[in-house]
């Protein structure tokens, strides 16, 4: 027992937390008109938690990683690089919100607290080597996010959003705990190195019914396929700096958790959960590039484009090797950048009266009226796309690579083959902002700070971006070496 | 000797309070059945020693569930007579599903006894066997699990925010009793002198 070591480990977590419950005496005794500045000092918080982290991730001391809490807590390399992730999506989602809730009078200052208190749940999410830490992490986070789609109370679909996601949630809650409670009940105990000694000698039928259920309540949370029905319906009502939070923070902190469920806990038995996930990647893949040709709301659209990128990334968890992994730390830094820019641009889409255009064809001719957005936008476009100047290329590489690697040709050859499919929606989008007459609806920015942070975004999945993979390699590969040291 | 005996006075009361909880014409008596028959399950419980239950059945079910469960069935306006016409009618139905529910029971029960399902072995504390229920799940709360239980605290406190923040308004055209400007009020603003000519009437 030593919690000075413990606390320091928990750090970012106990940070947040402590910034949250203060930020919330502030905002409750002076009302919404503190929102700016509670947004202020969220963000300062953010890069406070920001910075530990990374202090984790770039020291020597931490190669191995250290438990924490009677091995309920693990802060080791690949949780602090989820951890930076999650908290540099966590800052861009603070920060772009003001701006898009000022038009209804809505920002108020629950909206930076509560993505707060998100972000404490995500750390837990991705730290945890327990299943009690993650059920909580994970309730910490959903329950967060349920109150943060409908924030928008006085929109029908922001309301809508938000009770089918809270009903859809509560059911995957339900199936994952279900889950939970037969592998403790099979294996006895909850902690993950706990069940790999059991899985060791063979898995039980009751036990192999919970890798299931466990496993599809955790596909629920990443929205991959066949669990991803509420993902457009609620990425579309939900308001848009809250659907860009959805698409990154929480897909980063849900990806990580199932790989570490499924390389710790269930490492033993590869063979067990390798055909779920593989199985669940590649209908990822198809639905996600099938599904969105017909779809002319934008946000309908990258909700489709980030169930497939949650496919392309399970290939890297279904090879079952560090390689696999790193190529999906790899992945999942990209993806961020790229989702993170392209929300942002759908934030900058604002008619003359400052409401926000979501309809594909309105952006007609947007290279003439805004040749700068337009420009980003097919960047990031062409990156999700995966054309090869682009940096997204480089991730989709990397994890053919790790699956051919790995022996997984079939399924790497029918990544690549939908990515062709999935060529298609992104293409037309520029198509319709490049060559089509100009529909003249979409004004001129009115926010320094979206431009400046799509300008960073484009800037890193831009051919510049392999400058980065100097750095990132070294980061990603300590990772999932983090997270194969336990297996 | 007094054991069975207290078995037996809370098993028969918690079977009949039970049977009168549906079959009680007035709702309301239903619930005080209901709260009852709580209380004598916590009895039970207390017989086969596992108190800290008990407890959670009074303090959670009778205090909260119960009396929630009154206040819906005394504020609302339910017509019980008519729910109840819908009895008969949903008799058969209700009955399949008994008879479902107890081949469940006798086929887990008879699946369990014969040995086929190997559980996971956990091991019991030695040191602890003593301590009661409230003692050992408390030392482990505040212990072992008191990162976990702490953050389930926040899971609560966000469910609270954003409860608020989703419901609570400021609403528009209320008049809400300001005392402090009522005691303010002096007579000069409240009264006027008035000079009624006779024969004119007033004017107001």
């Amino acid at each position: 027992m030593n919690y000075a070591l413990w606390f320091q480990l928990a750090s970012p977590e106990i940070v947040l937390s402590i910034a949250g419950l203060l930020l919330l005496l502030i905002a409750a005794w002076s009302s919404d008109k503190s929102a700016r500045l509670v947004s202020i000092l969220t963000v300062a918080a953010f890069f406070g938690a920001l910075a530990l982290s990374l202090n984790f991730l770039l020291a020597d001391g931490y190669a191995e990683g250290a438990d924490a809490f009677y091995g309920q807590y693990r802060m080791d390399r690949f949780a602090a690089l989820s951890k930076v992730l999650i908290f540099l999506s966590a800052i861009a989602c603070v920060i772009v919100a003001p701006k898009f809730f000022a038009r209804d009078g809505m920002m108020r200052a629950e909206y930076p607290i509560l993505i707060l208190f998100a972000s404490v749940g995500m750390g837990l999410m991705v730290s945890a080597v327990d299943l009690l830490t993650l059920y909580i992490g994970l309730e910490l986070q959903s329950l967060a996010a349920y109150v943060l789609a409908s924030f928008l109370r006085s929109d029908d679909r922001s309301a809508e959003a938000g009770l089918k996601y809270f009903v859809l949630g509560a059911l995957a809650s339900g199936i994952l705990l279900f889950g939970m409670s037969l592998l403790y009940g099979f294996t006895g105990t909850t902690s993950f190195i706990g069940i790999q000694t059991a899985f060791s000698d063979g898995v039980s039928t009751g036990a192999l019914f919970g890798v299931v259920f466990v496993l599809s309540g955790l596909a629920f949370k990443i929205s991959a396929v066949p669990f991803h029905m509420w993902t457009p319906d609620v990425y579309e009502g939900a308001p848009t700096p809250v659907t860009t939070f959805f698409a990154t923070a929480p897909k980063v902190a849900a990806l990580a958790l199932t790989m570490r469920v499924a390389i710790e806990a269930f490492g033993g038995q590869q063979s067990v959960w390798q055909q779920i996930v593989i199985f669940v990647a590649m209908a990822s893949i198809l639905l996600g590039g099938v599904a969105a040709i017909g779809q002319t709301n934008i946000k309908r659209l990258l909700a489709y484009s980030s169930i497939n990128n949650v496919g392309f990334m399970l290939i890297g968890l279904a090879c079952g090797t560090p390689e696999g992994a790193s190529a999906m730390m790899t992945y999942l830094i990209i993806y961020v950048a790229m989702t993170l820019g392209s929300f942002i641009c759908v934030l900058d889409l604002n008619d003359r009266e400052g409401r926000p255009v979501e309809d594909i064809p309105k952006l007609a001719g947007l290279s003439r009226t805004r040749p700068g957005l337009a420009a980003a936008l097919a960047v990031f476009m062409f990156s999700l796309a995966g054309i090869p100047p682009l940096f997204g290329f480089w991730g989709k590489f990397v994890v053919f690579d790790a699956a051919v690697a790995a022996g997984l040709i079939p399924l790497a050859a029918l990544g690549i083959a939908a990515s062709v499919i999935g060529a298609f929606y992104y293409l037309k989008v520029i198509k319709v902002m490049y060559f089509d007459e100009p529909a003249d609806v979409i004004a001129p920015s009115d926010s320094t700070a979206r431009l400046a942070l799509i300008a960073v975004s484009a800037l890193f999945v831009s051919p510049l971006g392999y400058f980065a993979t100097l750095a990132l390699s070294p980061i990603t590969e300590d990772a999932a070496r983090a997270l194969f040291w336990a297996a | 000797m007094i054991q069975i005996f207290a078995f037996y006075l809370f098993a028969s009361v918690v079977i009949a309070s039970g049977a009168f909880t549906i079959l009680a014409r007035n709702p309301v008596h239903s619930v005080l059945w209901l709260i009852l028959a709580f209380f004598n399950a916590a009895g039970l419980m207390i017989l086969i020693g596992a108190e800290f239950i008990a407890m959670l059945l009074v303090i959670v079910y009778v205090g909260a569930v119960a009396v929630l469960f009154l206040f819906v069935v005394m504020m609302l306006d339910i017509d019980f007579a008519e729910l109840r016409g819908g009895f008969m009618k949903n008799l058969p139905l209700g009955l399949a599903l008994a008879a479902v529910f107890l081949a469940e029971l006798v086929f887990g029960i008879g699946a369990y006894r014969a040995g086929n399902i190997e559980l996971g072995e956990h091991a019991l504390n030695p040191a602890r066997m003593g301590a009661s229920n409230i003692q050992a799940v408390g030392e482990l709360l505040y212990t072992r699990y008191v990162f976990l239980f702490e953050m389930a605290g926040l899971v609560l406190l966000v469910a609270m925010v954003g409860a608020i923040a989703l419901t609570h308004r400021k609403r528009a055209g209320v008049r809400p009793q300001n005392i402090g400007s009522q005691v303010r009020r002096r007579p000069e603003e409240a009264t006027r002198n008035m000079q009624p000519v006779v024969g004119e009437g007033v004017e107001l």
